[in-house]
Formats: structure tokens, sequence, C-alpha cells
């Protein structure tokens, strides 16, 4: 078949309907749903960052509130979220790195390796309401905790987890694999390479992993709401077996419970917590790509 | 020395090995407590009593049908909404979006997933659901409608991001094959890179599933919380009452030990089998595929 | 006694690449000893038996009898980490580990437990001297090993190796991705320090084995045809397919 029978067969399609134009339209449409679905989070930040900055003061941040929460500060719940993170970073943290190192470094290809992936892809889908349960009944209930910090870190700890392990693993594996066989062959042991090596190398990466898992811990409200989030508490927690305020938990308190609200707090209220939550995210961005650049490899 | 060394590496090793073994010892002791605090529901209510359609703890009714039925409907929603839109902002970022553009829209997504579901929820009850009473003409703006449109917005990140990587890792020469046999942009697109990728898109909308399942806060706030069996498709437009929402919303007040304390837990079963049944599907759809690229390199 | 005396060595791995099969040969030490033969041929395997660095690769099967000394190198109980310590490694490319020049001509002797700063100062030097590299870096020895060129990163990679004065220095191809210049003072290096130590090398070229070579193996496809001292093999070499090879008809 030459070229011209194959222009008879299969005559060029002119007018609107050309596949030409069919692309130009597609790619407008693309252009214009992306939009749709980018353009509202902007927006979002923005109107958020505009009727929030007025109730943003020092009396603010750093009194307690008062009136039953309808005037004062929120400095309970900024300390309670503060403490809720440091606690899930302590025991999410070790045991996270610990088992990307084991997942990475260590583990043979076998069946008892993908039962422990199979478990961390279903403890990341778990729904966070769910943890809550679950922490009531280990932290709270059978291990006598009662609703605390303490209880409520380990719960969002144990939610964390997965988002901790799945990122540092990429960090690790991320590291080229002759270091390894260099340093081994220097006589390195396996822990000594991974410690002097692997894991600098994959600090950065590590780092802004685990930020990322703290940042949804701190968001969250479900695990805590029967684990130690409290409503409304006169003086700031004094021990890890206190409940304590958190924002998350006490946007929620003032956003449905509570009536009569002055909505400059509740603004000022979402602020705070989008700053706390989207700084992190900020500083894990930041983190990534400077390391990024000054990687040797 | 050495053999402080030696010792040091081993035990080392055995945290190690610990730490890493820690996921299945939680998961299955996440699945205890469930069941412990759960199942002993099932001798204080008939399982044709669970499963009627009126859920009143108050008088001692405890159908949770109507709460399957808000989670599945306000989750369906979701779905209509974030996977066409996620798709199509995944398929611009990867495919059509100037890379220097790709790079400001990925962050901003991530953004978007990174936004706590309680700042969402707020924002639901004081703009979206006053918008949707009026320009809906509904008496109330709290219905399922309003929980779909958030849960969408909850979920899209998580769509755009796997189903994001999906398409990245289509090989370079489909595309090329592709654009040599005189295709467009456009067609190579839909006809070679998206079927390509569909395993990964389709794991994409397993999590997106998941992830709207599971949201509690953003829905407790903005559903209206009626838990009525849903007769027809204007119950959209009506209140509705989810199971995370009943779980969230219930579990602070009753006795521990309770009847409607281990029906809570129940609840707390029945969500935790849907996750691993969607989660599942999505890791088989991962492995599988992982396992047809190796028969195909080898 | 020769250094090391190898019965019979198979080994195979689970995907079926390059192998060795029945090799039996003595090395003696303070030689330079080559292996030669086209690529696939056993070589690098050969290599990584003698300081076990096939422990990380996936190994079907190994058999034989490797005595280095008094050591069986393939019994399992062996301690490892002190073998590699006595038989060090330079690979084809360099690879200088991401730390400053110091620290990684340091890192054999740290991880052994050397925490003394004179003594280390001592071994760096010295074993930047002895592979030809101090006069170029002994003033910028804080700064990334990974600024200097592939050449020297090679030499440095020699040093990081000599630091512990191991007594077998294993060679894989050490020069493949070098300049002349490099490789002269690499091949410079090893013929002054076979006194001190024992060579083993997978040259990159014939040639190179000639320049530098006591003894020359001959591998083909995990099959040791003809291990003969170089001044033999080079002009009366006894296997047909010996001849074919160094003749250039393939590899």
């Amino acid at each position: 078949m030459n070229h011209n029978d194959f222009n008879k067969l299969y005559p060029r399609r002119t007018g609107l309907l050309t596949p030409r134009n069919m692309e130009k339209a597609g790619y407008a449409g693309l252009t214009v749903l992306t939009i749709l679905t980018v353009l509202p989070i902007i927006a979002v930040v923005i109107y958020i960052l505009v009727q929030g900055a007025p109730a943003i003061s020092p009396s603010f941040i750093f009194d307690m509130p008062r009136d039953g929460m309808r005037a004062g500060g929120i400095w309970p719940a900024i300390v309670g979220t503060i403490y809720l993170t440091v606690g899930t970073a302590i025991f999410s943290v070790p045991l996270g790195i610990g088992a990307a190192i084991y997942l990475a470094e260590y583990a043979p290809d076998n069946r008892v390796t993908q039962m422990i992936r199979i478990a961390i892809i279903n403890l990341s889908g778990i729904p966070s309401v769910v943890y809550g349960l679950f922490g009531l009944g280990l932290f709270v209930l059978f291990l006598k905790f009662g609703s605390s910090i303490l209880a409520a870190s380990l719960t969002l700890s144990i939610m964390t987890l997965p988002v901790i392990i799945s990122t540092t693993e990429e960090a690790l594996r991320a590291v080229p694999h002759a270091f390894r066989v260099v340093s081994i062959s220097l006589g390195a042991t396996r822990w000594e390479t991974i410690r002097r090596i692997v894991l600098p190398q994959a600090l950065p990466g590590i780092v802004t992993g685990v930020i990322l898992g703290l940042e949804r811990a701190a968001g969250e409200t479900a695990p805590i709401l029967f684990t130690g989030a409290a409503f409304f508490l006169p003086r700031l927690p004094q021990s890890p077996l206190d409940p304590t305020m958190a924002l998350p938990y006490h946007l929620f308190v003032i956003s449905t419970q509570v009536p009569g609200m002055p909505v400059q707090i509740q603004y000022g209220t979402v602020l705070v917590l989008l700053v706390f939550v989207l700084g992190m995210n900020l500083i894990a961005t930041w983190i990534r790509s400077r390391a990024r650049a000054r990687r040797q490899w | 020395m050495i053999a402080r060394n030696r010792l040091t590496e081993i035990g080392v090793t055995r945290l190690i090995q610990l730490a890493g073994f820690s996921s299945i010892i939680f998961m299955g002791m996440i699945l205890y407590f469930l069941l412990t605090e759960g199942v002993p529901a099932l001798g204080e209510v008939s399982l044709r009593e669970l499963f009627s359609s009126r859920w009143y703890p108050i008088e001692g009714f405890y159908g949770i049908l109507p709460l399957i039925t808000g989670s599945l409907m306000v989750t369906i929603g979701a779905m209509l909404i974030a996977v066409p839109f996620g798709l199509c902002a995944a398929v611009y970022i990867s495919e059509v979006a100037p890379p220097r553009l790709a790079a400001v829209l990925k962050p901003l997504v991530e953004i978007l997933a990174g936004l706590p579901s309680v700042v969402l929820g707020f924002l639901g009850i004081v703009i979206l659901s006053p918008f949707l009473r009026r320009f809906l003409d509904l008496p109330t703006g709290l219905t399922a409608f309003t929980g779909s449109l958030l849960l969408g917005g909850i979920a899209i990140p998580t769509v755009i991001s796997i189903s994001e990587d999906a398409l990245n890792n289509v090989p370079r020469s489909y595309r090329e094959a592709a654009r040599a046999l005189g295709a467009t942009g456009w067609q190579t697109i839909w006809g070679v890179t998206v079927p390509a990728a569909r395993s990964g898109i389709l794991t994409a909308v397993m999590l997106g599933v998941g992830r709207a399942m599971g949201e509690t806060m953003a829905v407790m706030m903005v559903t209206g919380n009626a838990p009525v069996l849903p007769s027809s498709l204007g119950a959209l437009f009506e209140p509705a009452r989810t199971m995370t929402a009943t779980i969230a919303s219930e579990m602070g007040e009753v006795a521990t030990g309770s009847e409607h304390y281990h029906v809570l837990f129940f609840i707390g079963i029945v969500l935790f089998l849907f996750s691993l049944v969607v989660n599942l599907i999505a890791s088989r759809l991962v492995f599988r595929s992982k396992g047809r690229a190796e028969r195909v390199l080898s | 006694m020769s250094l090391f005396e190898i019965y019979d060595l198979t080994v195979e791995y689970s995907d079926g690449t390059e192998s060795l099969q029945g090799v039996t040969m003595n090395i003696e030490a303070n030689e330079v000893t080559c292996l030669i033969g086209p690529a696939g041929g056993g070589k690098s395997t050969f290599l990584r038996v003698l300081n076990r660095l096939n422990d990380l690769a996936d190994v079907k099967k190994v058999s034989g009898k490797v005595m280095f000394k008094d050591m069986n190198l393939l019994d399992p109980k062996i301690d490892v980490i002190d073998l590699r310590r006595r038989i060090g490694m330079v690979f084809a490319r360099p690879l200088p580990l991401p730390l400053s020049l110091y620290e990684n001509v340091a890192y054999g002797l740290r991880t052994a437990g050397e925490r003394s700063k004179a003594k280390l100062d001592r071994a760096v030097e010295q074993a930047l001297r002895q592979a030809q590299l101090w006069d170029e870096v002994y003033d910028r020895l804080d700064a990334p090993a990974s600024r200097l060129s592939g050449g020297q990163q090679q030499r440095l990679c020699l040093a990081r190796t000599l630091s512990l004065e191991p007594e077998v220095v294993l060679l894989d191809e050490p020069t493949s991705a070098l300049d002349p210049i490099s490789t002269a003072k690499i091949e410079s290096s090893i013929l002054e320090l076979k006194e001190r130590y024992t060579f083993i090398v997978a040259p990159h070229s014939i040639q190179q084995a000639g320049r530098i070579a006591d003894h020359v193996a001959f591998f083909l496809q995990g099959e040791l045809v003809e291990y003969q001292p170089a001044s033999e093999i080079f002009t009366r070499p006894r296997d047909k397919r010996t001849e074919d090879y160094l003749q250039g008809r393939f590899g």
C-alpha cells in the first residue's frame, strides 16, 4: 500500500474534529480541572490567613481561655499539641526507624517479611477513630494509664508508625549499595556500616519523613478523643498521666460544642493550627530540597 | 574491646529485628482489643437487631444498618468527586504541565493532604454548608452531600499522588512508540499511558476509598448526624450519620463495658474489616503488577 | 607452603551468572598474581571468595577448599570481620565513601576501634604516601573525597585499603576507569609495595598483566585454563585457548 492508497483509505479528518484540535481541547479541559482542584486550596489558605490574622496577639497565644472559652487565649491547647507531638515522636521515631532499618538492611526476602509489609500497609489504612478505640482498650483501660498524654501519645505513635517506616525505608534504600560493600570490605560490621555510612547519608530523608508523620499526628483529633483530649482544663497538664487540651480538638469543641462562640477566636485557632502543621510541612520540604542539592552521589 | 563490639552488634541486631516485627505485633494487638471489646455485643444484642434499621441507643435500639449505608453513601459521593478530579490533575501534572508548573502544583497538593480534617470540617460548617443551604434551597446545609464534598477534597491528594506515581512509572518507550506511530499527545495519554498505569490508578482509587471511609472529624461536623436509612437518591441532600462519626460522638459518653460500649467497638470491627478489604485489594494490585513487570523483564 | 592453597573451588549463583568450576591453584606471598580472561569468566567471583564479600551476594553453592595459611576461607565459622582486615579489596570503580579524605583512609582503623589521633594521623599519611597521593592532597585532608579526580579517588581507595596494613590486597580491574597517569601511579605502587603485601589483581588489559604480573592465571567461563609464571605464559602458552586469547582472537 503506497501513501496515496493510505490517504484514500484513511482520509485526513478536516474541520473541527482533527486530532490536533482534540488534543488542544483536551489539554485545555485538563488544565481547567486541575485549576479547579488546586485553586480552592490556595483560596482556603489565604482566606484563613485573612480571617485569622486579626485574632492573633500575644495574649491570644499565651493566655488561658476565659468565659467558657469565649474569650482569652488558647495557650493550653498549643502546649498540649506540643506535648502530644513530642510524646508521639519519643515512641514512634526510634521504633519506626528501627523497623525501617530492619526492612531495608536485614530482612530476608521471604514470607515473614511480606507479612510485615502487609501489616504496615494495613496499619496505614486503619481509620483513625479505630486507633482511638484501640488506644482506649489497651492504654486507657487495660494498662490503666487513664485518659492521659501518655495514652494519647502512644495511640498516635502507632498510627504514625507506617508513615515513618515507609519514608525511612525509602531514604535508606536511596543510599547507593556500593557504600555498604566498600564499608564491609574494610572490616566494618553490618551495624557499623549502617551507623557510620548509611544512616548519616539517609538522615535528611528520614527527618523529612518523620516530620511529615508527626505533622499528621499533630493535626489528628479522632485518635485522642477518648485517650487523652480534654474539653477544658483550668491549668496546664502537670504530668504525662494528666489529660490535655489540644489544638485540633479545641477547634472541634469551639466550632460545634460551644454556642455563641466569637468567630474571630475560631479563625484564630484555625490559623494557629494551620501554621503549626504547614510549618512542619515547610520545614520538611526545605530539608529535603537542601539535602538533594548537597548530596555527593 | 573486640568482644564488646561483637556484643553491641548482636544486641543492636536483636533490637532492630524486634522493631521490624513490631508492625505485626501491633496489628495483632489492635485486632485482639477490637475483638475482646466488640464481640460481646453479639451476646447482648441479637444479630437481627444489630443489622436492623433503627439506631437509637438510649432506648436500646442498636441497628447499625443506617450507619453503614451512611458511610457508603458519603464515601461513594466523595469518590465520584475525587476520582475524576484527582485523576485529571494527576494526568495534567505528570503528562501535560511544564516541569516548572508541576514543581509548584505538587507541594500545593501536599498542603491539601496536610490540612487537618477538623480544619476542613470547620470550613464546612462556616462556609460550605450555609452556601449549599441557600444555593440548593435545603432546610439544612448539614447533609450527606456536604460530607461527600469535603471527603472528596480529603481523598483527592491520595488519588493524585498515587496515580501520579503510577503514571511516572510507565516507561518512556511506551509513549515514544505511540508518538512514533503518529498519535497525538492526547491520544497517547488515554490510549497508552493511562491504560498502562491502570493497576496503580486502581490502587490510588482504593486507597482514596479507604481514606474517605475512615475519615471521622470532618464528616461528623458537617453531615448533620442523623442515623436514617436512605430511602431514595434525595437522601443525599438530607442529614446522615457515618460509622466513624457514631463512634467518635458517642464513645465519650458510654459506660465502659455496657451494651452500647460493646456495640460501638463492634462498629469498630466493621470499619476495621472494611479497611482491611480495601487495603488488601490495593496491595494485591501493587504486588500483582510488580510480578507482571518482573515477568516481562526477565 | 604457599600463602593460598585452593582445591577444587566451585561457586554457583542462584541466577546462574558467572560461576567457578573446580579451580585448583596456589598463590605465593609477596608476588603479584594476575587473573586474566574475558568478562564473566569468574575473576571477580574468585576475588570475592578470598575476602568473603561473596557473603553479600546471592550464592547458591560453594564447595572445595580455600586455605589461607591454616584457615579454610569457606568455613562459615571463621571471623570474616578479621579476615577482611587482613585481605583488603579495591574495586573497579573509584568508590570513595561520602566522607572527607582523611576519614576515608581512617575508616577501617576507626571501625577496628583505633581511637588515638596520633596513630590515625600516622597511618593515614603512610597509606597516602604508599598510594602516591600524599603530595597532591596533604593540605586538604578535610575536603570531601568526592571532590578528587577519578584517578585520585582510586588512589584514595588503594590508600584506604592499605591503611589497615593487610597481608593481601585484591584489586578488581582497579584502573579500568582511569587516565594513563593515574594508572601508571597505581601500577608503580603495586610494584613498589609487593615486598610488604601480596597482590592479586584482575588487570584491565593483558598489557597491564605483562607490566606487573609475576604469575598469571587465565580464566575462561569459570574454568582455570592455565596458570603459569608470567614469563612462561606470555611467551609459551601451553593451552591453545590461552594462545588465542593472548593473540586477541576472542575476549
